[in-house]
């Protein structure tokens, strides 16, 4: 018996002494001090899987305002679909931050979210980025166009749609471009059947394991975010992008849950996206900034493409989403459905 | 033809087992030691070591506890159904993890059996449960033939003289089944920080909060892109492995003396 | 042994079957009714099953854990015979390193091969997302179990069956075919249906190094877990459920001819 309440003893000495950091990787160090110190509230953001790099300077900067002062976060990164179907079955959240507005809309439906979340200048959407190609270094297979991505051979990445919100991104892009706008649905789709039926082989769930697929070496090009695809070469992988001639225009909610127990400094926080100061941190992480001025001094960080299709030009994200992506009956979701499962 | 026999065996063992695990111990430590502990301890890190090491000591008592009562109900009566029970007993060795984790989705998520009156997952209930399903057999199966072989015959003679049944466990059956008990632990133990499978499904996942190791290592590497960081947070966890090998090799002795 | 009969104390009764009610509360709490809720979800999805990635997942999963089980029982018999019956410096380490498997995380398991065997493999070995890559990372997790099956019954092993057989002049190859490994037969099946039973359900080890493709080298388990990323959780059940049943047969047979 001793051996056993020795083990049993050290192991619970271990986990008590262990106890120490309940915060997260960023906005640790000084700032668990400063919250030590009574400072501030601990903000809990679930957010989509590619925004970290962006936190990662938006909540340093924040901790600088008065009213960020001291606030810590605990942060989680996962499918943009996933994620939001988490908070609505009860995973705990101060501030959410989806890839599309679907993922917010549950949270409405749920009772999670004010109705009144996106009535501000700027819809509910802080930031966002566009549809992008990313191939390896050179582009050796000199894919630019989305009618390049139906050459044969080619191997196209991109996340599965019922799990991921880059994946709508992706696959609404060239739909936009082949059905104009949406005005001739058959043509949009067949493309899709065509580039789902015939060039996607993995599924990967969320558009940061599309990334880290496409660079253990799967496939041939991957279709992600403008910021993601800078992230990536940012740390020196052997990619590079082109923004088609013909892309989308994403753009990222973010909202504060109803029952948070720290409204106000999420309000603060969010409230915070929208400044000069925090715009500038977005774009500085590679997402294209709302604010027409932070916009216009990094323009050379983002290019403009010649047409740039929006949700709105589609009908908005309730009748895509219904349209397209509803799983068993969107056109969309029946496509891929058929040829991956 | 002995010589050819133990190469072989080494060679499959060295190629399988040690080169790659030297493999990572020198990624981790290419940098110095320094970089390794910053990486590992970061608030992420640590809060995710403090959970993993949390679950383990809720872990261990509730399966000792109730191990030692599935144990003597099987070793000591004989009932209808016990068939069953023991077949019980063995089932989570042939269950997927992954299966474990829909499992308890199913029964304690908001659309399970239960409504989601009890909220278990995605916090912490939940993946004490995940991870008490994985490691139940240990203790009980470590336990049960010990008590077999011992008898009844010192606990008879121990009631004979008046002992209660609660002095009779205390004084005279937990002593002789210790290191059987001691075993089941050290299996446990192993095999709860190892949990990955169940928790990916019922973890909540958030970093610094509802991270366990296992799923440091895992985000870490996917969602972060920061291989050295996975690196060193599976040396923490080959760390750990190694004590309870020694722990394991040290009782195995016990055990056959 | 007692000489005198001596009277004894009230064993069963209501104390002793608190136990056995307690037991019963717990296994059933912890494991069969969840389990249950996962065989009643599938009732309604049984079709899930026919969609061609699922079949082939279990397909693949089956017929791999196959083949790493009969690895294993050569393996796994070597590795056995040269710790029962080889003696050199160093026996009882690289006895505890065959535990490693038990003891090290799945996940740490999949990280460590992918270093080796990934794309920033030293040596320039890349197995990322081949069949190759999973049978290697199921070697791995499988390790222990034959051999910690065959160990004991080897050192029990009637040397003197062995030694006549040799002075009626029968080779090494054949005293082994024909005297030893008949009587490990019980014990090699035991081991790989363990073997087979750890590798069908096996995820952490094979999550990173795999690939998970759909239809190519995406395993059942991996299975599983997407259709609950996708909400699929009746698709999942049926598939949990007849990886299960895969299972409980095999270890069933098994159990009956290793008796």
């Amino acid at each position: 018996m001793r051996s056993t309440t020795a083990l049993a003893a050290a192991v619970l000495a271990l986990a008590v002494a262990a106890c120490g950091g309940a915060s997260d990787e960023v906005g640790g160090g000084s700032e668990n001090a400063a919250a030590a110190s009574g400072g501030g509230s601990k903000l809990s953001l679930v957010a989509y899987a590619v925004p970290k790099v962006g936190f990662d300077r938006a909540i340093p900067a924040f901790n600088a305002t008065p009213e960020g002062q001291g606030v810590t976060f605990s942060q989680s990164y996962g499918a943009s679909g996933d994620q939001s179907r988490k908070v609505e079955a009860g995973l705990e959240a101060d501030v959410v931050n989806f890839s599309v507005e679907p993922d917010i809309t549950r949270l409405v439906k749920a009772g999670l979210v004010d109705e009144s979340w996106n009535q501000n200048e700027h819809k509910g959407v802080p930031f966002g980025s566009v549809v992008t190609i990313v191939t390896r270094k050179g582009n050796p297979e000199n894919i630019k166009t989305w009618d390049d991505l139906l050459k044969p051979g080619i191997e196209v990445v991109t996340p599965n749609p019922f799990s991921s919100g880059s994946a709508k991104w992706n696959l609404l892009a060239p739909y936009a471009d082949k059905s104009n706008g949406g005005q001739n649905p058959e043509a949009g789709l067949s493309y899709l059947e065509k580039l789902i039926g015939e060039h996607i082989k993995v599924q990967p769930k969320s558009g940061r394991e599309a990334t880290e697929t496409f660079l253990q070496g799967t496939g041939d090009v991957l279709l992600s975010y403008e910021n993601e695809a800078l992230f990536a070469e940012r740390n020196g992988e052997d990619v590079e992008h082109t923004n088609p001639p013909v892309t989308f225009k994403i753009e990222n909610p973010v909202a504060v849950l109803k029952d948070s127990k720290n409204k106000e400094t999420a309000q603060a926080f969010v409230d915070f996206l929208y400044t000069k100061e925090g715009q500038t941190q977005w774009a500085e992480a590679g997402f294209r900034p709302v604010d027409p001025e932070v916009a216009a001094q990094f323009a050379s960080d983002f290019p403009e493409p010649e047409k740039l299709w929006t949700v709105a030009d589609l009908g908005g994200w309730d009748k895509v989403n219904e349209e397209l992506f509803e799983p068993e009956t969107g056109s969309v979701a029946k496509i891929y459905d058929e040829a991956t499962s | 033809m002995r010589l050819a026999l133990r190469t072989a065996a080494l060679g499959y063992l060295g190629v399988l087992v040690l080169v790659p695990l030297a493999m990572i111990l020198f990624r981790t430590f290419e940098d110095g030691f320094v970089a390794f502990v910053e990486s590992v301890t970061t608030p992420a890190a640590i809060s995710a070591i403090s959970l993993s090491l949390t679950i383990v000591a809720i872990v261990v008592p509730l399966n000792v506890v109730f191990g030692l009562v599935t144990a003597l109900a099987l070793a000591r009566r004989e009932f209808p159904g016990k068939g069953i029970l023991q077949a019980v007993v063995d089932l989570p060795f042939a269950v997927s993890p992954v299966i474990v984790g829909v499992a308890l989705i199913l029964f304690w998520g908001n659309d399970g059996w239960l409504g989601g009156a009890v909220p278990v997952i995605f916090s912490l209930p939940g993946m004490v449960l995940a991870t008490v399903f994985v490691t139940l057999p240990f203790v009980v199966r470590e336990v049960e033939p010990v008590l077999r072989e011992i008898g009844t015959d010192q606990e008879e003679a121990a009631a004979t003289l008046g002992a209660s049944r609660w002095q009779t466990f205390w004084r005279i059956t937990l002593p002789a089944i210790r290191v059987g008990v001691a075993y089941g632990v050290v299996l446990t133990v192993a095999r709860s920080l190892g949990e990955f499978g169940a928790l990916t499904v019922v973890a909540g996942g958030v970093a610094g909060e509802s991270q366990t190791l296992t799923l440091l290592v895992h985000a870490r590497y996917i969602d972060d892109h920061n291989t050295f960081g996975a690196y060193a947070a599976s040396t923490v966890l080959m760390g750990l492995a190694l004590v309870t090998l020694v722990l394991m090799t040290l009782l195995e002795r016990r055990r056959k003396a | 042994m007692a000489v005198v009969a001596l009277p004894r104390r009230a064993n069963p009764g209501s104390g002793g079957l608190v136990g056995v009610g307690v037991a019963t509360l717990w296994l059933s709490v912890v494991v069969l009714l969840p389990l249950a809720a996962v065989l009643v979800k599938s009732i309604g999805s049984w079709d899930a099953i026919t969609a061609p990635a699922a079949r082939y997942a279990l397909l693949l999963t089956v017929g791999i854990s196959a083949v790493v089980a009969l690895i294993n029982v050569v393996t796994g018999t070597l590795i056995a015979w040269v710790l029962v019956r080889d003696e050199f410096p160093g026996k009882a380490l690289v006895n505890a390193i065959v535990d490693i498997p038990f003891a090290l995380p799945t996940i740490v398991a999949s990280i460590v091969l992918l270093s080796l065997y990934g794309p920033r493999s030293p040596i320039g070995l890349d197995l990322y997302a081949t069949k190759p890559a999973l049978v290697l990372a199921l070697l791995f997790v499988t390790l222990p179990f034959v051999i910690r099956s065959v160990q004991p019954v080897l050192m029990e092993v009637d040397r003197e069956a062995e030694e006549a057989a040799a002075s009626l002049g029968a080779g090494g190859w054949t005293i082994f075919r024909r005297v030893i490994l008949p009587a490990l037969y019980p014990a090699l099946l035991g081991g790989a249906g363990l073997a087979f039973a750890r590798a069908l359900g096996e995820f952490g080890s094979v999550v990173l190094i795999g690939g998970g493709i759909p239809r190519d080298t995406e395993v059942a388990s991996q299975y599983i877990a997407k259709q609950i990323e996708i909400d699929r959780p009746g698709s999942a059940a049926a598939v949990s459920v007849a990886l299960l049943a895969i299972s409980f047969l095999v270890l069933f047979v098994l159990r009956r001819f290793s008796k």
